[in-house]
């Protein structure tokens, strides 16, 4: 890939420094990261996971959010870049998927398949501990990082870290595993809003995915809370699938 | 299923607990939580038909009244974790009461005087389904360990199991043994939870309750059941699952 220009560098952080100042969304927030950090890197696609108290991995956010990129996520709990960087807190770069079937061999044949051809994976770090792992598609043969994107990147999955200490109190250690196991909760949030609006609407997850992050859009509310509304609001289902 | 929640599944089950009642099995919970995380006591709230928190089980009267305190203040951890979806976890109360205009001005002092130091709510909750709070509750301040911390999100998310299967066997087998399958696909159970609600015209935590009766039933994997669910070969409101 391109070596990152500095300029674009330079917007994203101003966003992000924006976005934190206020009582802010945090899977808007990944949202937001993964698709500045998509745009960055020319990446096919770039999906953030996090870790639960079991150190299971979980999609926390992409790119875009269609079921099979979804799916190399749930599959990189037994083998892959993500597990990798999280498990040793050192990126995975430049890996060619189709040189790469040995060494994932249930991930990287189903990455190929579904139009990858090399990955990337960045630990989320925080102080001493690894909270997940930001993750890089790239679309085309030679997706390569040059050795000074390397560092660009890490920053944004340091930055994405940074964002679960949304207020200030980051002395209070406890603080983390409060915002952690929040924003893992509200991701289930999602999937289920997902399942609602595809059931009421009569279209896929996908679709429905689509709906909710463009209401939440319109109506500038958190995806999160626009979410719980579709599951928890029957009035919501009833009035919102034909905008 | 992981090794540990197996372990604490067993735990929980071979707790003595209370003698029968509807809440024994809740009683175990908070009994087995307490031992395992070197609490000084446990309790748990549970939401009620008519949608109010209100406390429903304690390890004894000490906790029992440390729980209940919250209700009268209206304020209190157990409110907090409900209330936010996250868990609250206060490490030292006297902290708290010392600081003026500090979190809980009522509860703090008030649990502080029935020799409560540290506690820790956890939401007893599924995405948007949320059933209650657990609560543990230990005479001196400090942390819970990294381990610590683990176990007692585990002994949470088994008590959520536990209460949604419940709710169907009307207190049959209490801990259930429906195969997790945590390895599967796991955006498709929480997607097929949304989509069985819309079908029944039912809440979450209904949607929840028939998904595992039906697993449980048909003898089939619940990432099974979810992934047809999914992919629209299984219908709840036509199958008369």
């Amino acid at each position: 890939m391109t070596i990152v220009s500095a300029e674009r560098m330079a917007k994203i952080f101003v966003e992000v420094a924006d976005t934190l100042v206020d009582d802010f969304d945090l899977i808007d927030f990944l949202h937001m990261l993964t698709e500045r950090a998509a745009d960055l890197v020319s990446a096919a696609a770039v999906g953030l996971v996090l870790a639960d108290q079991h150190g299971r991995l979980e999609f926390m956010a992409g790119s875009n959010e269609n079921v099979k990129l979804v799916e190399l996520f749930q599959l990189q709990n037994h083998e892959g870049p993500c597990l990798e960087a999280f498990q040793t807190a050192v990126p995975v770069i430049n890996v060619n998927l189709g040189e790469a079937h040995d060494r994932w061999p249930r991930f990287a044949p189903r990455a190929t398949a579904a139009g990858f051809q090399s990955v990337h994976a960045f630990p989320m770090r925080l102080r001493t501990q690894v909270i997940g792992a930001l993750n890089v598609f790239g679309g085309t043969k030679g997706g390569d990082f040059e050795d000074t994107d390397v560092p660009v990147v890490q920053a944004l999955a340091d930055v994405a870290a940074i964002g679960l200490l949304q207020e200030r109190a980051i002395r209070r250690g406890e603080l983390l595993t409060e915002q952690l196991q929040g924003a893992l909760n509200s991701r289930v949030v999602i999937e289920q809003a997902k399942g609602a609006v595809a059931q009421a609407a009569g279209v896929d997850v996908d679709e429905a995915f689509a709906v909710i992050r463009g209401y939440a859009r319109r109506h500038n509310r958190k995806l999160t809370e626009v979410a719980h509304a579709f599951v928890s609001d029957p009035a919501m289902l009833a009035n919102n699938l034909h905008a | 299923m992981d090794d540990r929640t197996a372990v604490i599944k067993d735990l929980i089950l071979r707790h003595p607990g209370g003698s029968g009642g509807n809440d024994g099995l809740l009683r175990r919970v908070c009994g087995a939580a307490a031992q395992e995380l070197a609490a000084s006591g446990a309790g748990i709230s549970v939401m009620t038909r008519d949608g109010v928190l209100g406390a429903a089980a304690a390890t004894d009267p000490v906790s029992e009244r440390i729980e209940e305190l919250q209700f009268m203040f209206g304020e209190g951890p157990c409110i907090d974790a409900f209330a936010s979806r996250r868990p609250v976890l206060i490490s030292d109360l006297g902290d708290l009461v010392a600081r003026a205009g500090g979190r809980w001005p009522f509860y703090a002092p008030a649990a502080h005087e029935d020799g409560l130091r540290a506690v820790f709510a956890f939401p007893l909750q599924i995405g948007a389904a949320r059933l209650g709070v657990l609560d543990l509750f230990r005479d001196r301040t400090g942390p819970l360990t990294n381990s610590e911390l683990t176990d007692a999100l585990t002994f949470a998310d088994v008590t959520v199991t536990a209460l949604l299967d419940r709710q169907e066997q009307a207190g049959g087998r209490g801990v259930a043994d429906i195969d997790d399958d945590a390895a599967g696909y796991r955006a498709e159970l929480f997607q097929a939870q949304g989509m069985v609600m819309v079908q029944l015209g039912v809440t979450l935590g209904e949607a929840m309750v028939r998904i595992r009766a039906y697993a449980y039933a048909e003898d089939r994997r619940l990432s099974e059941v979810t992934r047809d669910v999914v992919a629209r070969r299984l219908r709840f409101d036509r199958a008369e699952p």
